[in-house]
């Protein structure tokens, strides 16, 4: 790879995921993750709001799950893009808190504020910013976010509208399994044809690609965004909770606390199982124990229509992708669930090669969406990423059923010209519909948005005509303009997306977290300003009982108390350049101590004398 | 494309060329697909060149290239790799490349004639059909039938892709009007083949659950 960093300002690359999300960069030796405050390169993707408006993510937030349930929030992606009829199986399943009004946009209930999804996952992207920030000690702004592949236009737009609110300008959303892609391709191999097999916590992608001399061009992809280890992990809980009401006589699922708690306890079992044969699921809750021995046998009996599910799609994409099974190369290996030695099995059979798992599969995403990162900054020159839109684009015609424009699997960016009239005399405007899947008809589909072609000239039907052009970007997102063909003439649209937040929605949200983001950026650098005055203050005392301190001059100690006293008169103060500025002072002003202190334990290093 | 086009940025001289010699800033590309990949218009085309085109002309005009570019040219940039990538999905494919060049000429390509069924495979879409329906209705002793059939169907694709390639090499030495004439009609023959094989194919793998 030729790296040739040109550009100052970094861009990082940031992997949002359903259970984990992670921030990366490359550097010279490579793509690296950012590590959260706590060391910890994973941050969960978990979401705690205190009732004063105070914000946990993470590790933290991950433990207030148990404790505070219903203000913290999980999984949050299961959400992004959606409407309330598609999420019904999942409300049974996750202790999501719908707010009222959420017919239009969804809406989560947090004591007495409601956040939108695209909200949620902005806390989390806000928290890797800071990670970031904290790691270069500058600000970061730009980033690369990647989505499942298989994610339609609402959930992609909603992941843009997350960064956004988030402070983060998107520079692109990338494929899951393309940026995998990209960092296998990296350090394993050139040339040839490559499956990616990711089963994330809440979504399941396959992508099959042709690498050819730095081109990664993705073939065909497949996949299901309602399917990953979330599934097993319902599962699991839910056998758990009839088990613990057996035993214990006790109905735990109207306790979200007891739920959180069982929960934690099969997905530990789960975890183990991936590296022996059995363990227990075991838990203390209210002075009552649980505990079962599970064997491997069981649980991959259990998981099995699960991990078949995956299959399917799997086919479907080698189709697709007019290969043969004996074609493919390799089979990369992505997400945490990829650890169940029953998935392994079964990619195993299904593409007759034993799949690649020796890159982490919870960093594989991160890191490739570091090195896109670094492509769109003019930093990588010899990779590239072709990538394809997952879901065939078509609009409604007469008596509702779809005329496809672009088909799925096409190299994005991709276009579809179409030209439309009147139908009566002096109609002034057409509907557009436009939906996104592979259904005949158009309520077997996505609706994705209306777009109204509005004053049109007042004309016998027929007559006008106004050619549309549909154009999906290199993001997977619809972009659409028109163009009135007598005048030749931009013509306006109005948009009705079908799912998501609408674009001032969007900039309202923008607005109260940029002046959110900027003032913890701020408190941030005060506080760090702080922590430094402080140390040097603590070496200053400690100096002062110094011998070498006495060997000071009178003026040498008046100035040196002087610049103490302006510290600490400006260390309360909210500006943190003030802050640094005294610190700097009494630096210079204790050099002559700090040299004199050094010589002296030279000199009583000479003499073999302690001091 | 004419030759006397100019930059849009330095105003100088262009000619033919993507990106303007003088300045290197990215041109409004030109919508002609053969224009766009620099090819005679050919209906044979060799489609390991095509590709290696398409991978060169992804490096220079794909979005990634331009993230740091002028507004412009980021919008140049999408419009130039969209029609790339429409492009090449067109002309890689016989068929479609076919229909292009078509279109191109004023041909109007309906897909209705489809329907129109050869005459020379009258009397076996008949027997098809009647095969077809017995299947549908959960008579499984069509099902050699209609295997014959898929073999039928199969072959006689493969002659069609034959006589397609022979069309196209008349074109390509004459530029006659006439050859793309015979060309729709063989493209209508071949899909309307296509649909069969489809529904054949279909009919059988549902049988076969
Ligand atoms: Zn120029």
């Amino acid at each position: 790879m030729n790296i040739d960093f040109g550009t100052t300002e970094k861009v990082i690359g940031i992997d949002l995921g359903t259970t984990n999300s992670l921030a990366a960069f490359l550097d010279l030796t490579g793509p690296k993750i950012i590590p959260g405050a706590d060391g910890d390169k994973l941050v969960p993707s978990v979401v705690s709001i205190s009732p004063s408006g105070e914000v946990v993510v993470g590790n933290a937030a991950r433990e207030l799950l148990i404790t505070q349930p219903g203000r913290t929030v999980y999984s949050v992606k299961r959400l992004m893009g959606r409407g309330l009829d598609d999420i019904q199986e999942e409300l049974k399943l996750f202790p999501f808190h719908l707010a009222s009004g959420s017919e239009s946009v969804l809406q989560l209930q947090i004591g007495d504020r409601t956040y939108t999804p695209p909200e949620i996952s902005a806390l989390i992207l806000r928290q890797l910013k800071q990670n970031a920030e904290a790691y270069f000690g500058e600000p970061v702004s730009k980033a690369v976010i990647t989505v499942p592949a298989y994610f339609n236009d609402a959930q992609r737009q909603a992941t843009k509208d997350a960064g956004r609110i988030a402070g983060l300008e998107v520079l692109r959303l990338v494929n899951e399994p393309t940026a995998a892609s990209l960092a296998y391709g990296l350090d394993k191999r050139e040339n040839g044809t490559i499956a990616v097999y990711d089963l994330g916590g809440g979504t399941f992608d396959i992508s099959i690609l042709k690498l050819h001399d730095g081109i990664f061009e993705v073939l065909a992809t497949n996949g299901d965004t309602h399917l990953g280890g979330d599934d097993i992990d319902n599962l699991l809980l839910r056998i758990a909770l009839e088990d613990v009401q057996g035993e214990w006589g006790e109905d735990l699922a109207g306790d979200s606390e007891g739920v959180q708690r069982v929960r934690r306890a099969v997905i530990q079992a789960k975890e183990r199982l991936s590296f022996v044969p059995f363990t227990d699921i075991s838990l203390e809750y209210r002075g009552n124990k649980y505990q079962r021995e599970i064997q491997r046998e069981l649980f991959d009996k259990l998981i099995a229509p699960i991990v078949d599910r995956t299959l399917g799609p799997c086919r479907d994409c080698i189709k697709d992708a007019g290969v043969t099974p004996e074609q493919i190369d390799e089979v990369v290996m992505v997400g945490g669930s990829t650890r169940i030695p029953l998935v392994r099995t079964a990619v195993e059979n299904l593409f007759r090669s034993k799949p690649h798992t020796e890159l982490n599969p919870d960093e594989v995403v991160a890191l490739g969406a570091a090195v896109q990162a670094a492509i769109l900054s003019g930093d990588v020159a010899d990779k590239l990423l072709l990538d394809v839109t997952p879901l065939s684009l078509g609009i409604e015609t007469m008596g509702g059923v779809v005329s496809k424009l672009i088909h799925r699997n096409s190299t994005i960016p991709a276009s579809a010209t179409e030209s439309f009239t009147t139908g009566v005399d002096g109609q002034r405007n057409v509907l557009i519909h436009v939906v996104q899947g592979e259904r005949e008809l158009v309520k077997d589909n996505r609706s994705l948005a209306r777009f109204d072609l509005k004053d049109i000239d007042p004309m016998p039907a027929g007559l006008a005509r106004i050619e549309v052009r549909f154009l999906i970007d290199a993001n997977g997102i619809l972009n659409v303009t028109a163009r009135d063909l007598r005048t030749g003439k931009e013509h306006s649209i109005d948009v009705k997306p079908s799912y998501g937040l609408t674009d001032e929605q969007v900039e309202k949200m923008i607005q109260e977290s940029f002046e959110k983001a900027e003032q913890d950026f701020q408190e941030r650098q005060v506080r760090e300003a702080r922590v430094e005055a402080d140390t040097i203050l603590a070496a200053v005392e400690k100096a002062r009982r110094h011998d070498a301190y006495f060997e000071l001059s009178d003026d040498e100690r008046s100035a040196m108390d002087r610049a103490i006293n302006e510290l600490l008169l400006v260390y309360h103060s909210e500006d943190h350049h003030l802050i640094l500025n005294k610190n700097e002072q009494l630096n210079q002003v204790t050099m002559k101590l700090a040299e004199n202190m050094m010589n002296t334990a030279v000199r009583g290093a000479l003499k073999g004398t302690k001091i | 494309m004419s030759a006397n086009r100019t930059c849009w940025q330095c105003a100088q001289s262009i000619g033919a060329s993507l990106f303007c010699p003088h300045c290197k800033s990215l041109q409004p590309p030109p919508s002609g697909y053969y224009t766009l990949f620099g090819l005679d218009r050919k209906l044979n085309l060799n489609t390991n060149e095509l590709q290696q085109r398409f991978y060169d002309l992804s490096r220079q005009l794909h979005p990634d290239r331009f993230m740091r570019k002028s507004e412009a040219e980021r919008q140049y940039s999408l419009d130039a790799s969209s029609i790339l990538n429409d492009a090449y999905r067109a002309l890689k494919d016989p068929v479609k490349r076919a229909q292009y060049v078509l279109s191109q000429e004023g041909f109007e390509i309906g897909e209705q004639r489809s329907k129109d069924v050869p005459p020379e495979l009258l009397e076996e879409v008949f027997e098809l059909n009647m095969a077809l329906e017995e299947m549908r209705s959960g008579d499984d002793s069509a099902r050699p039938q209609l295997e014959s059939a898929q073999n039928n169907f199969t072959n006689t694709l493969n002659e069609v892709d034959r006589q397609l390639e022979a069309q196209f090499r008349t074109y390509d030495e004459s530029s006659n009007r006439e050859v793309l004439t015979r060309i729709r009609g063989t493209l209508n023959r071949r899909k309307y083949i296509q649909n069969l094989l489809d529904e054949v194919q279909d009919q059988l793998a549902v049988g076969a659950q």
